[in-house]
């Protein structure tokens, strides 16, 4: 007990100053903290309020029905708003990425995971760091530069905005998503999985198809499903590239007109606030958000499944 | 099978799993060659056109004319304010779930909630940004709108990195300076925070950069191409690089792509030297608690 007497009662000292504790002070920084993680709720709240108040005027002039399966889209001649021809062009490009992105980083992902030495992987990570860095525009002047003359060169009925090129810029701008995210999965996959593979004989391409990526299954889909997520958001790159002619067409050299480049043309043109064309912003903006919102909670649950086994 | 039926056998299976080994190389080699060909191509193209004139003057018709100054200082004065805006409040936030919420329904909300917001394209906060600032609060399409819209795209990837900086910091600080009767406010003031530093730092840098780097959201709230002025505050209109950048490449001239091969020039430099600065902070400051 006399040791403790002889210590300074109720004072702390940091670095020689006094630091009285004041029960108030504590109070209010509890309720401030609290305060900031509240604005990342009221975000979420803000986006749907917005979005839903807007498109619920949208949808009053504008029957759902005839939204959700009407096959023309022409807001400002016609007064004709069916969003099939913006949702094929936004699967059109989404497609062809996945087509670039999830084979190409799936096997980067186990070339990293499952033969690349550390060094290897030392140089290679931040190399990929910087592609997943380098902004959404830089891709879309890539793909008008280089890939759509490229692409025309090869088929020249192609236009000079065309699904393809916007396609495979927009692969590779989630490739370096794929290709962490994959990996992550594929090393969590324990060591013991592969030794008992490689004890009964296989060889290392067995142990990677047979065992390590089905182990890793659930990871690998929520990768998928983040990328596609990603590549369906994706705006800059595909206003650029795609071009602003929305159809209906499986064809990926003819130009398309994509959810997020319709509302990047809305928004570029002066559109009055309060008109019916405005708010279309929102119809499709509500359509891009439920679409994304849909595929990442997917993915996460994909992500749950993969903790429940290994964790 | 017979023995040589097996060798046969056995020196496939060997050759089919190195085949599988270089495509494996291949597709890695092909990530690496696609970064090589892009900043090639972009300074083969923007280099020629870059000069001091370059960033000191204003858009133009004339492809040969035309300069960064206006759209380069929006820029700043956005990531600036996004960055004052966003780290106490993304710090804020993470604090409070990693030291503060106890383990609760309320707090898997959150946190459930921050990584939807991860995932959500940045047009949408655009539109969120022209909806709620431009319009609900007035505030036009100003500097302020602008940066309050960048924000929000940024403010997840915050809140996550400091999160992971907090989670990193040993738990038997926190209890020696618990033991020392310092309340929970001064623990993480004076101990857990400046542990943290370096990580929140380089999730601060690689959150500007992507603001610098966005130009979705802008575009959607309003963001005009071109500015004929150096914006001066914060209710000033505004332009920003990516926008401009944008603009240019969307033009049908090739002198005009030029010019914006020199603009992502300028963009990638600072964004390279933004992470250059991340990588810094975590080397010279990463390890100094060691326990």
């Amino acid at each position: 007990m006399s040791s403790a007497e002889a210590l300074p009662q109720g004072r702390l000292t940091i670095e020689g100053k006094a630091v009285r504790p004041r029960k108030w002070l504590e109070q209010a920084i509890g309720i401030a903290l609290f305060g900031c993680a509240l604005v990342s709720i009221l975000t979420t709240v803000g986006i749907v309020v917005v979005l839903v108040v807007e498109a619920a005027q949208f949808f009053q002039e504008v029957s759902v029905i005839e939204f959700l399966t009407g096959t023309k889209w022409s807001p400002k001649l016609g007064n004709q708003f069916g969003i099939l021809p913006l949702l094929c062009g936004t699967l059109l490009v989404t497609g062809g990425a996945a087509v670039i992105a999830l084979p190409i980083g799936l096997l980067s992902a186990i070339y990293l995971s499952e033969y690349a030495s550390h060094s290897v992987r030392e140089v290679l990570k931040p190399i990929l760091e910087v592609l997943a860095g380098i902004p959404s525009v830089v891709f879309g002047y890539l793909a008008i530069v280089t890939v759509s003359p490229m692409i025309r060169s090869v088929f020249p009925s192609a236009g000079v905005f065309n699904a393809a090129s916007a396609s495979v810029v927009v692969g590779f701008m989630v490739l370096p998503m794929v290709i962490s995210l994959s990996e992550d999965v594929l090393r969590s996959v324990p060591r013991s999985l592969r030794e008992a593979a490689y004890a009964l004989g296989a060889t290392k391409l067995d142990v990677t198809v047979k065992v390590v990526v089905p182990a890793a299954i659930s990871g690998i889909v929520a990768a998928f499903l983040l990328a596609l997520s990603r590549a369906i958001g994706e705006t800059m790159a595909v206003a650029l590239a795609a071009g602003n002619t929305p159809k209906i067409t499986l064809n990926p050299l003819e130009s398309v007109q994509t959810m997020t480049a319709y509302i990047v043309q809305v928004s570029q043109g002066d559109t009055p606030a309060g008109t019916l064309e405005y708010r279309t912003i929102f119809a499709v903006g509500l359509a891009l958000f439920v679409t994304t919102m849909i595929l990442n909670i997917l993915a996460q649950w994909f992500v749950s499944r993969v903790r429940e086994k290994y964790e | 099978m017979s023995h040589a039926e097996s060798t046969k056998y056995h020196r496939r299976r060997a050759l089919l799993s190195q085949v599988f080994a270089v495509v494996c190389l291949a597709a890695t080699a092909l990530c690496v060659l696609v970064l090589v060909i892009l900043i090639w191509e972009i300074l083969w193209n923007g280099i020629p056109w870059l000069n001091a004139k370059f960033l000191t003057s204003f858009p133009s018709r004339f492809p040969e004319k035309a300069g960064i100054a206006p759209a380069l200082a929006s820029s700043v004065w956005l990531i600036v304010l996004t960055a004052l805006i966003s780290v106490p409040i993304g710090v804020g936030a993470a604090v409070y779930l990693e030291e503060y919420a106890p383990a609760s329904r309320w707090r898997n909300i959150v946190q459930l909630n921050i990584a939807n917001l991860a995932g959500v394209p940045s047009i949408v906060y655009g539109i969120l940004g022209l909806g709620l600032f431009v319009r609900a609060l007035a505030l036009e399409r100003s500097i302020l709108a602008g940066a309050l819209t960048l924000t929000l795209v940024v403010l997840p990837i915050v809140i996550l990195a400091a999160q992971e900086s907090l989670r990193a910091v040993p738990d038997s600080i926190r209890g020696a300076s618990y033991a020392l009767g310092a309340t929970r406010w001064q623990t993480v003031w004076y101990q857990v925070l400046p542990a943290a530093t370096p990580g929140i730092m380089t999730g601060v840098i690689l959150a500007i950069s992507r603001a610098l780097g966005e130009a979705a959201p802008l575009v959607a709230m309003g963001a005009a191409a071109f500015i004929s002025f150096v914006p001066v505050s914060p209710t000033d209109q505004f332009s920003a690089l990516p926008v401009a950048i944008y603009d240019w490449a969307s033009r049908p001239q090739p002198e005009f792509h030029h010019v914006a091969a020199a603009a992502i020039v300028v963009l990638l430099t600072v964004l390279i030297l933004l992470n250059v600065t991340a990588v810094y902070v975590r080397y010279r400051y990463g390890q100094r608690i060691r326990l």
